[in-house]
């Protein structure tokens, strides 16, 4: 056996400390002031604290402006289909355990086209972390309103303004069965937004993160009220969860202790939409993941694939009988 | 025998009755054997009485005695389609020939009916030979309800005036003296009836009874054996006639199961350990034996929310390394169409499995149609080339999906197997597989690429690249649904949008390269040569060779590769001096008043074949919902080749 030198060992060590570079890839083709670059630059730095193999993290996304995010991170990504990205990443993570896998969505992407697969996504709980870049409009089409977009929205199907009440995500994920991490955040706090995604990452089952973020070129005033009046945000701190800061909390000070176990108190937080509640509503480790309850452990050998094959074709040998088929 | 003497027995008390007989020149017990070279037999009752695990075993019976057999499921719409119901019939019809069986074949030459009403759905459908023997239970004569003792008296009288043999089987009042509930278990004593009719060795009935009840209490054994032997000894004492179908047992070992299982048998050799779906019929029971199988073998079957995420959850587990499967019908197949496109243009090796149905929309789940060629290799917008497949035997559907995951792979496309309802559900043994490891999916690749590999290197001959497996170090890039670049960087350049669409298609010309001219069944050459795919094999072949017997010139050729076609096509079809598909699907009548040249819409492989090779290839096709039968084609070759000689 070949042992390794001490030096050898620091040098490898060393090679594995992964820099900010190492994630990046290409110029983000996003407009100046979009949430998405926000979000990127607090992903990559996820990425390089936690030492996150490049070559083991692969992000996945849908159709719109948020699901060119992986083309942004020199990891393994997928840019797949409208409102596909949640089976995809399922799929993923089912033969692949072994990789990080994680979601990039948009409002579109997750709440309208793709809905069905977001309610299954909470329901399966795969250790996967889900984030939602919800600008309430469907950008990259160019200004359509969206499931998120407030009533009155004027969009151009909407010239009149929007119809409908927004749908609010946060209160349909945690409607669901096995929902078992639910958070939000705004794109404009980067040191929350950090925090979020890293609780998010280091939760095991499916995390979903909300981030309320904005769109310059087309509703670039909507969230001026919020973005303008710190009161307008309400912190969710808890022992168990986050704590804002001492910087934070001279600006912010709306703050509530939350305990992020209470289901039914989360779900009232929820529906708050203005104040925007920001941190961590809903978790819950003890939900098991649709992998693991799959996953027999069995690593599949030859020899297991033929006795098995031979097995099932036991059952159906009509001439001669079983016995005498294996031995021939 | 006369309406009169119905009547008296109708009005007659309950009482132990012979068989009525509709000829007595022989005596019951002493009938002479006559041996046939074949004979269709159908066992049909209300769904939930058992006649389909009687028609399964009697197949199963037949087999071990050494005789062909298939095996077709009769199924109703409804799972409790109303019972004494005319569409409500669900049984198991069985072909029995002395040498190989190789499709359904034509009408029935018996019937075991439970009760008068499914039978008149059966004669509705003219799936009775003229003349067909037909045993019908006879409880309903003396039911307590006289609108069911006129309507079984009408019926049967009906069925006695168009020359049907119908002998009156007491199969519940016989049982009754057996067991407390006859409802369950009279399937064994019609197959014990069945076992005399036959003669089959009746041990292969008990044995065959143990393994079908093998996990459940040996009480429930032993009565369904006391059935069985009851039925076998009351035929023998009451019924006048006898026959013996003889066989010859194979010296290889057989295996029975129907097109689904063989389809599941195969994914879980070809190495798959993946299989997304959705429910629908008639493709669902090959996910019910996976999710067994896997169990015991390792593998998942993920029941995804609908049709799209099955799919899309096949794509990221091939993407991630694993060759994945997806198994549907037609209308899950349409919703599968973006995701398809998807891998397409990923390069994402997927295998998608689509056992046709009748279409279009919900059309008839349960019913056989060919109808989906045109969908499998056009579907999903845009150039999409993906290799397109169909087995043609039980046998081929598992040795298809082996093959379907390797071209995935070597290709890194996506192959589309195309079975049908008719294949789903039939039964037909073949010899049993022998285990080969080079069937099995190589380890994932996670070896580090080279400095300056790219993801999309295609050859500039065959268009193939290597494909970069997440977890391999220096590989990392992001695969993407738009046009992009050797790099997988998204392109806006219109050259290299060429030279992607060039690519992909060149990837079918290379596996076409590999692939074997299809052999012709008959002569190389002569007056008609009959091109089929998929299930219709068996009966053209065994129409062809019945024409052929007559000397008359036809051939056939079958095709199992539908995209890319195989080399040597056109040079068979012109040494014929006429070229004639068969299809389950439909195209325009020539006779319409209003149909010509000019507007006539071919069957799929004609015009497929018309376009590719421009030869003038006529069609015939038939879209009943059930495999042609070998007698109709036979009629319309016929008919076909004396055009031809005017």
């Amino acid at each position: 056996m070949n042992m390794m030198s001490a030096t050898d060992c620091l040098l490898q060590m060393c090679d594995e400390q992964f820099d900010l570079e190492d994630y990046q890839s290409g110029v983000p083709r996003w407009c100046t002031g979009c949430g998405d670059n926000a979000i990127l630059t607090a992903v990559q730095r996820l990425c390089r604290d936690e030492g996150l193999r490049p070559e083991k993290t692969v992000f996945v996304s849908g159709i719109g402006c948020s699901s060119r995010f992986p083309h942004y991170m020199k990891t393994y990504g997928f840019h797949g289909i409208h409102g596909r990205a949640l089976p995809v990443a399922e799929g993923v993570k089912m033969s692949r355990p072994d990789l990080n896998v994680f979601v990039n969505t948009g409002d579109g992407d997750c709440c309208s086209i793709g809905a069905a697969h977001w309610i299954h996504a909470l329901r399966y709980n795969m250790n996967i972390t889900v984030f939602l870049h919800d600008n309430q409009i469907y950008g990259l089409t160019k200004k359509q309103a969206s499931p998120t977009s407030p009533i009155g929205t004027k969009s151009n199907t909407t010239p009149r303004g929007s119809y409908l009440e927004a749908l609010n995500p946060l209160t349909v994920t945690l409607g669901v069965q096995n929902v078992s991490f639910v958070a939000q955040v705004v794109d404009w706090v980067p040191e929350v937004l950090f925090d979020v995604v890293k609780a998010a990452f280091h939760h095991r089952g499916l995390s979903f993160v909300r981030i309320v973020q904005r769109c310059p070129e087309w509703l670039p005033k909507s969230l001026d009220p919020w973005l303008h009046d710190p009161q307008r945000l309400l912190f969710l701190n808890h022992e168990k969860g986050l704590q804002a800061s001492e910087g934070l909390s001279r600006l912010y000070k709306n703050q509530i202790i939350h305990d992020p176990s209470d289901l039914s108190r989360a779900r009232d937080i929820a529906s708050s939409i203005d104040p925007i509640p920001v941190g961590i509503l809903y978790r819950n480790p003890e939900v098991p993941c649709y992998e693991d309850l799959r996953n027999s452990g069995m690593l599949r050998t030859t020899a297991m694939a033929k006795s098995g094959l031979n097995a099932e074709f036991d059952k159906f040998t009509v001439w001669p009988e079983a016995e005498q088929a294996q031995a021939a | 025998m006369t309406s009169t003497l119905q009547k008296s027995a109708a009005k007659a008390p309950r009482q132990a009755r012979k068989a009525t007989s509709p000829t007595s020149d022989t005596t019951p017990g002493t009938a002479p054997v006559i041996t046939l070279k074949e004979h269709i037999v159908e066992i049909i009752s209300d769904s939930g009485e058992g006649a389909q695990k009687c028609g399964q075993s009697l197949g199963s019976i037949a087999a071990q005695m050494g005789n062909g057999i298939w095996t077709t499921e009769i199924i109703p719409a409804e799972i409790r389609p109303p019972a004494r119901s005319v569409a409500g019939a669900s049984g198991n019809r069985i072909r029995i020939g002395a040498g190989q069986v190789t499709n359904g074949g034509d009408e029935t030459d018996m019937v075991v009916a439970f009760n008068e009403q499914v039978l008149l759905g059966r004669v509705r459908d003219k799936a009775l030979k003229p003349g067909c023997t037909i045993m019908l239970e006879s409880m309903w004569r003396f039911h307590k309800d006289d609108k069911i003792v006129a309507s079984y008296l009408e019926t049967y009288q009906r069925l006695v005036d168009a020359g049907y043999k119908v002998y009156e089987i007491p199969m519940e009042e016989e049982c009754r003296k057996l067991v407390a509930d006859a409802r369950r278990g009279k399937n064994m004593f019609a197959l014990g009836m069945l076992c005399h009719i036959y003669s089959l060795d009746l041990n292969l009935g008990v044995a065959q009874i143990a393994k079908t009840f093998g996990k459940k209490d040996q009480s429930v054994i032993d009565s369904n054996v006391m059935l069985l032997e009851a039925g076998h000894k009351w035929a023998a004492a009451n019924l006048d006639f006898k026959y013996c179908i003889p066989g010859v047992r194979s010296t290889v070992p057989q295996i029975v199961v129907d097109g689904n299982t063989a389809i599941a048998l195969g994914v879980l050799a070809s190495g798959m350990e993946i299989c997304a779906m959705y429910p629908i019929t008639p493709a669902t029971s090959v996910s019910h034996y996976l999710s067994d199988a896997f169990e015991k073998v390792g593998g998942i079957v993920h029941q995804a929310e609908d049709e799209i995420a099955a799919c899309a959850f096949a794509i990221g587990a091939s993407y991630a390394g694993k060759c994945s499967v997806t198994v549907t019908s037609g209308p899950g197949y349409s919703l599968k169409q973006e995701g398809i496109g998807l891998a397409v243009m990923g390069e994402i090796p997927l295998v998608v499995v689509n056992v046709q149905r009748g279409g279009p929309s919900t059309g008839q789940p349960t019913k056989v149609e060919q109808g989906d060629l045109m969908t499998a290799i056009f579907g999903s917008h845009g150039d999409a080339p993906k290799v397109v497949m169909a087995p043609s035997t039980i046998e081929d559907c598992f040795y298809s999906i082996i093959t379907a995951r390797k071209i995935a792979e070597t290709f890194n496309m996506v192959v589309v197997v195309l079975s049908d309802a008719g294949l789903a559900t039939s039964q037909n043994p073949f010899p049993r597989p022998v285990f080969k490891e080079s069937w099995l999916a190589p380890p994932i690749d996670q070896s580090p690429i080279p400095e300056g590999g790219k993801p999309y290197d295609w050859d500039p001959t065959t268009g193939l690249a290597r494909r970069f497996i997440p977890g391999q170090p220096g590989g990392m890039h992001t695969l993407t649904g738009l046009t992009h670049d050797r790099d997988s960087h998204v392109a806006y350049d219109a050259e290299i949008n060429e030279q992607t669409l060039h690519s992909r298609s060149l990837k079918l010309a290379a596996l076409q390269k590999t692939l074997k001219a299809p052999p012709v069944f008959g002569d190389a050459e002569g007056d008609l040569l009959i091109i089929g795919w998929g299930s219709t094999k068996g009966a053209i072949e065994e129409s062809v060779e019945a024409l052929r017997a007559e000397g008359k010139k036809v051939s056939s050729m079958h095709l199992r590769f539908l995209n890319p076609m195989p080399p040597g096509i056109k040079e068979v079809m012109q040494r014929f001096k006429k070229v004639m598909t068969i299809e389950g699907n439909w195209s325009d009548r020539p006779d319409d008043s209003i149909i010509d040249e000019s507007n006539r819409r071919y069957s799929a492989l004609a015009m497929l074949l018309r376009s590719r090779y421009l030869v003038d290839v006529d069609c015939w096709s038939e879209v009943k919902g059930q495999e042609i039968k070998p007698g109709t084609m036979r009629r319309v070759i016929d008919e076909k080749l004396k055009q031809l000689k005017h």
